[in-house]
């Protein structure tokens, strides 16, 4: 194989408001029965990459256990396998990773005791299919130092949470700003870069040398004059999820077909942890519309175009509306949520109302006290 | 060498002929059920379930499927450095190959296997049976009864007790004698089919009995322990074990997961079935479908309307298609404007458009009436209904179907459409 694999999921994001409090954003429960790294580590199993580090930092206690076995994603072997890296205290410092560029170089052993030519690092949150080898094609025939995967957004897209970019005719990045607060570009990064190992080695080790940590201001804005940094065009289903509003309507898109269609019906598939629930039950009365639901959920109520995680129940005479619902919740009877988030494993009792603004979704956070009840 | 207490063979080989077209071209114990499942994976996840980490699962008629299906144990974590799931196929030796003639003589055949591990038990469990049982328990009971076997049994109503291998029980549970399907049944507590043997016991009688033809637990090894005066006792379950052998029976059982609380409820937290989940995706309810008392799994596509039915994975069924009472394996596709009632469809089935199965009333079978004798239309895996065709009750299709078998876009109660260029 030529590449490693790195995914970058350690960062904490305010815009998640209280949805990060319990978890990493790569932890984040996505599409009703994964989460938002199984994109990126199947992604990496597809295209037949065999040694994968991750590397976390904030929250990581629901990362480590959706990683605790790696064979879902069919690593754990002999050669190669998945590793997850936290900060630790060494006896040259006890620093917390300061910045994406840090976290990579406290990891320096790891890319320097493998022997694959290059390194796809990618962003635990994105919400996409991509075959690395195409990318590291390309990379190699731009002769590139860096490529740095691109999308085109829609003109109207609000581009200020991303790294934008302006490409000439040949691909290669000309301007690269990160979260600019005004700019007319609007093809920005996706967060998955290809690099030769040895070039991110000496990167690293210089951008740690002048005391820099991140790796998008310091490495790849930085550099774009000096070194040949490539933008490969994503032409298809990308999304970011660090947002309650872009977590919102990545779930809702996957309420359109053919971004079903293209995720679990087309070669390769995207995999997960699996947790052997039963098959969803319907039970007399119900009524669903225009909602994905996972397995394990028992109905009972009304359910209209919203995305119901595992293991949810719904008691008679409910009303769930446009309306995201984590895994584990327990919704007593009578209850009305509306454009809401119900954050996982919460109770909610019989006879209440929760109702958010469809510009403004609601995150809804009980405790669980099912068994008080 | 390595050493366990106790380890499982679990008896898969028969082809439970009469599921007719369910199983054409699979064994038994592959055939799905409850959506989900496998019947197989019963007796595996109650293996993991009482920490029995070491199964030997014998394999004869078209092990295919369910080879792929067990693969290296994964899905019930028994993929193990030491023990966990082994296929047993027959095989060939310096002295001839010979089929598994008979469920002792499949044990018999694989006497290595078990040796391999020098366990104090073996338990025996035939992988065609919906039940949830805490094997540990009645090794327990089995230690404490310091029996040389103990028989699972069950209560059935006495007039169903000569379809059964029937004990009878002194006031300490032994077994004072036994039944193979007698007429006259002395008891009514039956054999579930699960026994627990001590080794040394069950190797001597499958060793001493190995030239009788047909060497089977119920007619020959048991009998033979009970004249040798062994200690053999019965074990009482009196939990859900259903045998789903028939088209009838089996299409009951899934029907009887729908009810709010189901009899057996999959739903429980600590006993969980598990299974090879082969589509981990979400499912779709489309706005204009309507679902009401059924069981759905991953990956379906919803856009009609599914009444009173269990529906299996990845299964599509388009707008205006209406589902009732109703079995549905993974990733049959029904298409838009079929009308479904009363069937049991099998994997990768494609039903046309503007169909209707399952019209009329009932018919004998011309085709097989041991087999097929309920209101059942049944469909084989992989098998193709043209648009526009019409299905009466108590019928079999099984492969690729076009118009032309259909005489006046009909097959009528009790026919059957069986394409045999389907099997390889």
């Amino acid at each position: 194989m030529r590449a490693i694999g790195i995914i970058l999921a350690g960062g904490n994001n305010k815009r998640m408001r209280e949805l990060s409090n319990k978890r990493a954003i790569s932890a984040m429960p996505v599409a009703g029965s994964f989460r938002a790294i199984d994109f990126a580590l199947s992604n990496m199993s597809n295209s037949h990459i065999q040694k994968v580090a991750v590397l976390t930092q904030y929250n990581s206690r629901s990362l480590n256990q959706h990683l605790s076995s790696s064979k879902w994603w069919d690593f754990g072997r002999k050669q190669g396998g998945l590793y997850v890296y936290t900060p630790t205290i060494t006896a040259k410092h006890s620093d917390w990773f300061r910045g994406t560029a840090d976290a990579l170089y406290q990891n320096l052993e790891f890319l320097k005791a493998s022997h694959e030519p290059y390194v796809i690092v990618a962003a635990g949150d994105g919400i996409y299919k991509l075959d690395y080898n195409k990318v590291l094609e390309y990379h190699i025939e731009k002769k590139a130092d860096i490529t740095v995967v691109v999308k085109t957004m829609e003109p109207s897209t609000d581009v200020s949470r991303f790294g934008c970019v302006k490409l000439n005719d040949d691909g290669r990045v000309v301007d690269f700003e990160e979260k600019p607060i005004a700019t007319d570009a609007n093809t920005i990064s996706c967060g998955i870069y290809v690099v030769r190992r040895r070039q991110l080695i000496d990167l690293l080790e210089k951008a740690h040398e002048e005391d820099r940590t991140d790796f998008v201001n310091d490495i790849l804005v930085r550099y774009k004059n000096v070194k040949r940094i490539y933008g490969y065009k994503l032409e298809t289903y990308w999304s970011n999820i660090a947002s309650v509003e872009s977590y919102y309507k990545t779930n809702m898109d996957f309420l359109k077909r053919d971004v079903r269609d293209y995720f679990f019906r087309t070669l390769p598939g995207v995999y997960t942890k699996l947790e052997d629930n039963p098959p969803a039950k319907y039970n007399p009365d119900c009524n669903v519309r225009h909602s994905i639901l996972a397995s394990g959920c028992i109905i009972n109520g009304t359910v209209e175009n919203s995305v119901l995680f595992r293991k949810v129940y719904v008691g008679n005479n409910c009303v769930i509306k446009n309306s995201i619902i984590l895994n584990d919740v327990y919704i007593g009877d009578n209850t009305v949520i509306e454009n809401c988030i119900v954050e996982s494993r919460d109770t909610i009792r019989a006879n209440t109302t929760y109702i958010g603004d469809p510009d403004d979704i609601k995150i809804v956070v009980e405790k669980n006290v099912r068994y008080q009840m | 060498m390595i050493k366990k207490e106790m380890i499982a063979m679990l008896l898969a080989g028969g082809q439970g002929s009469r599921l007719g077209v369910l199983t054409k071209n699979v064994a038994k114990p592959a055939v799905s059920f409850g959506g989900k499942y496998s019947i197989i994976d019963f007796p595996l996840s109650n293996c993991i379930n009482s920490s029995v980490d070491t199964v030997g699962v014998l394999t004869q008629y078209k092990p295919l499927r369910l080879n792929a299906h067990i693969g290296i144990g994964i899905p019930w974590d028994l993929d193990r450095n030491r023990g966990g799931v082994t296929i047993l196929q027959p095989y060939e030796s310096q002295t001839g190959a010979d089929w598994f003639s008979g469920t002792a003589n499949a044990i018999y055949q694989n006497i290595e296997y078990i040796d391999n591990y020098s366990p104090e038990y073996v338990l025996i469990l035939s992988g065609d049976h919906i039940y949830k049982m805490d094997y540990e328990v009645m090794l327990e009971y089995h230690k404490a009864m310091n029996a040389d076997c103990t028989i699972a049994s069950m209560p059935v109503p006495m007039e169903e007790a000569s379809r059964f291998g029937i004990t009878v029980t002194d006031e300490n549970n032994r077994i004072i004698d036994f039944q193979e399907k007698p007429k006259e049944p002395k008891s009514n507590l039956a054999s579930m089919g699960i026994y627990i043997f001590s080794w040394p016991v069950l190797r001597e009688a499958l060793i001493t009995n190995k030239d009788v033809p047909g060497e089977d637990f119920g007619k020959h090894i048991i009998p033979y322990l009970f004249k040798g005066g062994k200690r053999i006792f019965a074990y009482e379950f009196n939990g859900y074990w259903k045998d789903v052998g028939t088209l009838q029976s089996y299409w009951q059982s899934n029907m009887e997961l729908v009810a709010i609380i189901p009899e057996f409820n999959l739903y429980e937290e600590y006993w969980k079935i598990y299974t090879d989940t082969k589509n981990p995706a979400p499912q779709f309810i489309s706005a204009n479908s309507n679902v009401e008392r059924c069981l759905i799994a991953e990956g379906c596509e919803i856009h009609g309307e599914v009444h009173n039915s269990v529906i299996g994975e990845g299964v599509i069924i388009e707008s205006g298609a209406v589902v009732t009472d109703s079995v549905i394996m993974s990733n049959a596709v029904i298409e838009a404007g079929t009308k479904v009632d009363k069937a049991i469809i099998a994997q990768d089935v494609k039903v046309g458009r503007n169909c209707e199965i399952g019209v009329g009333e009932f018919a004998p079978s011309v085709y097989d009436q041991r087999v097929y004798n309920a209101d059942l239309a049944t469909i084989g895996e992989g098998s193709v209904i043209p648009d526009n065709v019409k299905v009466g009750r108590n019928t079999a299709i099984y492969g690729v179907t076009t118009a032309e078998d259909y005489p006046d876009g009909l097959l009528a109660s009790g026919g059957a459409i069986i394409k045999e260029d389907g099997e390889i």
